[in-house]
């Protein structure tokens, strides 16, 4: 019985300690020091939150860069409900569906052929809200994009060189290229610089 | 793309047995009530803890009275739990008016949670307030993982000590663990994760505007100050349902980094604060590199298999080559930031230690990719294992090892001077054959009743995967999980829930009880018939007798999931 009450006693304590005292802390310290970052990095334009650079939304207009494929929520990029696609490696729908994105992808992309598509812009990623493609997934949509907003290709690549982020350390994970940053930068007119304003 | 693939492994492998060492003496001085460089601040916090609850920390306990005193500390925590979670609609930040959760989710989750299992009914952003995440889960992540390290400090202590009766203070072991390891290097490391851009807020759900003008719903949180934890204490819960495969909670391949190492380095730590506090740190190294071989051979294989990729996908045309501009690979499930190394290291991390915790969708794995992580928890969760079970875990194998040494050469057997008898022996065959019997006798259930067949969402061989993984993960204490399973209904939340408590404390116990065993022998000096536990001979045995144990208690049971779909998927059949 002894061992209830100091139990109850210790659980009560020790939650506030590290379920109260601890997160406000953390809380209090991140807010000063890092604003942007804690309060979700994200992305104003026009006085308007239109995303966070951390997350990733649907793209489907030919004057923008195409995310990957999401299976966040019923209709993709669904940033309340993250999830992936959860099909296994031998689920038919999972094949089915990688085959219709790439015949998709191929029609709406004059020009290239199923073998340069990369395996990252017809698959589902980890969390529904990948806001990076491969610099090789950017590269295969640059024709279709200058073509449809009439601007140089050159100017595109441009952008998207100025919107990779490298692997970390030289070594660590693997090169990407922020979509949502890109498309704005595209936006702001050819050769403007991408930057982000911190949200609140 | 193979060099990179070897130095990002390496890489990481060199960062972990860097840390380990200090942090691994660090701890042996908290275990031995010796001066740290943080008393000044922690020792009037854990006096006063002492003082509020009646704890005296001078009287020790045996190792029954340890036991019952976890048990009671558990069984009260979930309680609380449970709890929290029914009320929370009641309760203050909750600015997204998320309602009570069910009692089938609610139980699932206390145990998960008290358990340090933290499997996933439940989908952080969905279902849980800002409160329950942070005094329910971030409070049981330090709490269940502070109660695993007190564990294994007493059964170093039963191997350390000569004649003694007692195993050390289950309460004093808890707060230490809690104030001078997992709290300081949380609120640094809580701080690093916001710095890459983890969030840390209270905010409500951000409504934006797409440049598309679609509205985009962005759930916030207090995520960092869980995050860190998530990983250190081996707990692995998410936040958000993606968990670190989501770009709040995993932004970089530097938090993923630090992931990592977080998710290591208290059970790599600790083998050194074994070997320390028996006085031979060899024995540590020995431990150590047991279990650096098999996470570098599971790694290894895992980064093989998924960068191999789906054979389907070449079938239809896509590129799945490496190079400098894609990562290739089988990409399902996985994000570009981690690409196939990252994920497919993580993923055995993860289940090498028993955290759960997934940058990436293990149930897209090819099959053999999806193997590596199963197999990890089958060996036992020994590989640097849960914050203090994978130490203790490893300690019984460690007698397992030198019994069947013993019984080649003919003569008692003896680890660190203790000789190994009767009952030690049965109770380490007692903690290696509950582990099997958690496991495959509900995972044979849940295979002939309609509600267990219900969850499956991947038909074939993959569909028994599914099954055969969560089990597994409950009864390992794991917590990942071949997601697409539907476990959020009754039967998988209440016999999960069941797996994971009996996952923890049948095997806890008899770790304990061999602790207070040994604690009460004599040391017996060694001898030229002696087998020696710190050199090679001893780190092969003890690796041959945690693959061969798990491999002849599993082996049918994978034959009949990923092994046989990868056969399947080679020869083209889709399901």
């Amino acid at each position: 019985m002894r061992n209830f009450i100091t139990a109850l006693v210790a659980t009560a304590l020790l939650s506030v300690l590290t379920g109260i005292v601890y997160p406000l802390a953390v809380w209090g310290i991140a807010q000063t020091i890092f604003p942007s970052q804690a309060g979700g990095s994200l992305v104003v334009a026009g006085n308007k939150v239109v995303g966070s650079s951390l997350i990733g939304q649907k793209f489907s207009s030919p004057r923008y860069f195409q995310s990957r494929p999401s299976a966040a929520g019923d209709k993709g990029y669904d940033a309340a409900n993250s999830s992936g696609s959860n099909l296994g490696p031998t689920n038919k729908r999972l094949i089915d569906a990688v085959k219709a994105r790439l015949k998709n992808f191929v029609e709406s992309n004059p020009g290239t052929n199923a073998r340069q598509v990369p395996v990252d812009l017809v698959t589902a990623s980890g969390s529904g809200l990948d806001p990076e493609i491969s610099p090789a997934a950017a590269g295969l949509q640059v024709a279709r994009v200058a073509h449809a907003r009439g601007i140089s290709e050159d100017q595109v690549r441009q952008l998207i060189a100025e919107n990779t982020r490298p692997r970390s350390a030289g070594i660590f994970g693997e090169p990407g290229v922020n979509v949502l940053l890109l498309n704005l930068a595209l936006d702001r007119g050819a050769g403007s610089h991408g930057g982000t304003t911190p949200g609140t | 793309m193979l060099s990179n693939s070897v130095i990002q492994l390496v890489a990481f492998f060199l960062i972990v047995a860097v840390v380990s060492v200090p942090l691994g003496l660090y701890m042996a001085r908290v275990f031995s009530n010796e001066r740290t460089f943080l008393d000044r601040v922690l020792s009037p916090i854990e006096r006063l803890i002492y003082r509020i609850c009646g704890i005296n920390p001078a009287v020790e306990m045996g190792w029954a009275g340890y036991a019952v005193s976890m048990l009671a500390f558990s069984l009260i925590s979930m309680i609380f739990l449970y709890a929290l979670q029914r009320l929370q609609y009641y309760l203050p930040l909750n600015p997204n008016g998320l309602a009570g959760v069910p009692p089938g989710l609610a139980f699932n989750t206390a145990a998960s949670f008290t358990t340090n299992t933290n499997w996933q009914a439940y989908s952080g952003e969905q279902t849980l307030s800002y409160l329950t995440q942070m005094v329910g889960l971030t409070s049981h992540n330090f709490l269940s993982a502070a109660a695993g390290m007190a564990m294994a400090a007493a059964v170093i202590r039963g191997f350390a000590r000569r004649s003694a009766k007692t195993i050390g203070n289950f309460w004093v072991d808890l707060t230490r663990a809690t104030l001078w390891v997992l709290i300081p290097i949380s609120s640094i490391f809580a701080l690093f994760l916001v710095w890459q851009g983890v969030p840390d807020n209270f905010s409500p759900y951000v409504n934006a505007t797409t440049l598309e003008g679609a509205t985009q719903t962005i759930a916030e949180g207090p995520v960092a100050s869980q995050e860190i934890i998530k990983e250190l204490g081996t707990n692995g819960g998410g936040f958000m349902n993606a968990n670190s495969a989501h770009p709040y909670e995993n932004p970089t391949p530097l938090t993923n980094l630090i992931e990592m190492l977080a998710i290591f380095s208290i059970g790599a730590g600790l083998t050194h604060t074994f070997g320390k506090m028996v006085g031979d740190r060899r024995q540590g190294w020995a431990l150590f590199a047991v279990m650096s071989i098999l996470f570098l051979g599971g790694a290894a294989t895992a980064i093989w298999a998924e960068q191999h990729g789906n054979p389907q996908f070449s079938a239809i045309g896509i590129d799945q080559h490496a190079s400098a501009a894609q990562s290739g690979g089988n990409m399902e499930g996985k994000e570009v930031r981690f690409g196939i190394v990252e994920s497919a290291m993580f993923a055995t991390v993860t289940t090498d230690a028993s955290c759960g915790a997934v940058n990436s969708m293990h149930d897209s794995f090819t099959p053999l990719g999806g193997l590596v992580p199963m197999v990890n928890m089958q060996l036992g969760e020994v590989i640097f294992g849960g914050v203090g079970s994978g130490l203790y875990g490893i300690i019984v194998m460690a007698v397992l090892a030198v019994f069947i040494a013993g019984l080649m050469v003919g003569r008692t057997p003896e680890y660190l001077g203790k000789k190994i008898e009767a009952r030690e022996m049965k109770l380490a065959m007692l903690y290696v054959l509950i582990f099997p019997a958690v496991i495959l006798i509900p995972t044979a259930l849940a295979t002939v009743l309609p509600a267990g067949l219900s969850g499956i969402s991947n038909p074939g061989p993959h569909g028994f995967s599914q099954i055969l993984y969560a089990y597994t993960q409950a009864g390992a204490n794991n917590g990942s999980a071949f997601g697409g399973i539907n476990a959020n209904v009754p039967f998988y939340n209440v016999s999960i829930a069941i797996v994971m408590l009996l996952g923890r404390f049948m095997m806890a116990i008899p770790a304990l009880a061999i602790a207070g065993s040994v604690a009460a022998k004599k040391s017996t000096a060694a001898s030229a018939g002696t087998f020696p536990t710190d050199g090679i001979p001893f780190v092969f045995l003890l690796i041959g007798v945690i693959v061969i144990v798990g491999a002849l208690t599993f082996f049918c049971a994978v034959a009949l999931g990923p092994i046989v779909e990868q056969l399947l998927m080679m020869s083209g059949k889709l399901f």
